[in-house]
C-alpha cells in the first residue's frame, strides 16, 4: 500500500462534510447542485471540498448538459479498510500468540 | 496448524475520543507474567506481530527515557520498523511510550494498563494520535461503532458505489 496515497486519504476524510458528501455518493452519481442543496453552506464552498475530495482519487467530476456530476472512487476508501483491518488482524493474532505463550510460560513455573 | 482456544476471543477495538483508539483483551494469566510478556524482549518476539512474520528487536531499554526498536520481516523480505521511547514503566501495572511506525504519519502515545481479577489479566491500551485527521482516516472505515461493524457498513458502502 502507497503510504503517501493514505494520508492524502485521511486529509481528505478528516473534513466532516467531505463525508456527508462521500456518504451521499454511495448511494450514486450526483450533481454538484445536488449535493449542496442540503449543506449549510454556498455552492462555492462545496466545489472547494469536491476538489480535495476529487485530489485524492476519491471522486470523479465529469459535465453533461452544462452541469458538472460527481461520482464516488472506492479504491481509496478500500485501502483505508484494509489498513483498518490490518491493525485488527495484527492485534488478533498477536494476543492469540501471546495467549499460547503465557500457557507454555504457566507450565515452565510449576 | 494452531488449535483454537475457548478463551481466545477478538480484541475490542473502541474510540473513546477524537484522537483516541483503545484496545482491550483479557488474558487467561496472572499480571505479573503478562506485564512480562511485554516487556521482556524475549517473550515479546515470540508474540508480538503475525505469524508468518519474523520478528528482530534492535533496542529494548525498559525504563524512563529509554529507546526500542523492533522490525517485522514478511515473508517476502519486506520490512516493517517500529520504534519510540518509553515513558513510564510501574511493574507490573502500567505501560507508557510512544510509538512510530516507520514510513506512517505521525507519532503515537500508547498507555497498556494490566489489571488482575481471578487470576485473568485484562490489558487495556490506549493509542493517542497526535492528530485528529490519523484517528479520522479510522472513523472513516466506520471504527467509531467497532471493527466488524465497521467493516461491515464500508462494505455495503463499497458495494453501492460499483
Amino acid at each position: 500500500m502507497n503510504n503517501d496515497n493514505l494520508s492524502t486519504t485521511f486529509q481528505a476524510v478528516a473534513d466532516p462534510t467531505r463525508r456527508i458528501i462521500l456518504a451521499r455518493l454511495a448511494h450514486g452519481e450526483a450533481t454538484v447542485q445536488e449535493l449542496a442543496r442540503p449543506l449549510p453552506m454556498s455552492q462555492p464552498a462545496v466545489s472547494k471540498h469536491l476538489k480535495v475530495l476529487e485530489r485524492a482519487g476519491l471522486i470523479e467530476r465529469r459535465r453533461e448538459a452544462q452541469r458538472i456530476w460527481c461520482r464516488l472512487q472506492a479504491k481509496p476508501l478500500h485501502d483505508v479498510a484494509v489498513w483498518a483491518t490490518e491493525f485488527q488482524q495484527y492485534w488478533d493474532e498477536s494476543f492469540e500468540r501471546l495467549d499460547d505463550l503465557l500457557e507454555k510460560e504457566k507450565g515452565n513455573r510449576q | 496448524m494452531r488449535v483454537s482456544q475457548s478463551t481466545a476471543k477478538p480484541a475490542v477495538i473502541t474510540t473513546p475520543s477524537d484522537t483516541e483508539i483503545h484496545i482491550v483483551r483479557t488474558f487467561e494469566a496472572p499480571r505479573d507474567l503478562v506485564f512480562r510478556a511485554y516487556t521482556d524482549a524475549k517473550l515479546l518476539s515470540q508474540w508480538m506481530g503475525p505469524r508468518k512474520y519474523k520478528m528482530t528487536i534492535e533496542e529494548m531499554e525498559v525504563r524512563p527515557g529509554g529507546r526500542w526498536h523492533f522490525t517485522h520481516i514478511d515473508t517476502d523480505g519486506t520490512k516493517y520498523g517500529f520504534h519510540g521511547e518509553f515513558r513510564e514503566i510501574v511493574r507490573p501495572e502500567r505501560i507508557v511510550q510512544t510509538w512510530n511506525f516507520e514510513g506512517m504519519p505521525g507519532e503515537s502515545l500508547q498507555t497498556a494498563v494490566f489489571q488482575e481479577h481471578d487470576g485473568r489479566t485484562t490489558v487495556t491500551s490506549t493509542v493517542k494520535f497526535e492528530r485528529k485527521e490519523h484517528r479520522d482516516g479510522m472513523l472513516a472505515s466506520g471504527m467509531e461503532n467497532g471493527m466488524n461493524e465497521g467493516y461491515d457498513r464500508l462494505d455495503e458502502l463499497l458495494r453501492t458505489t460499483h
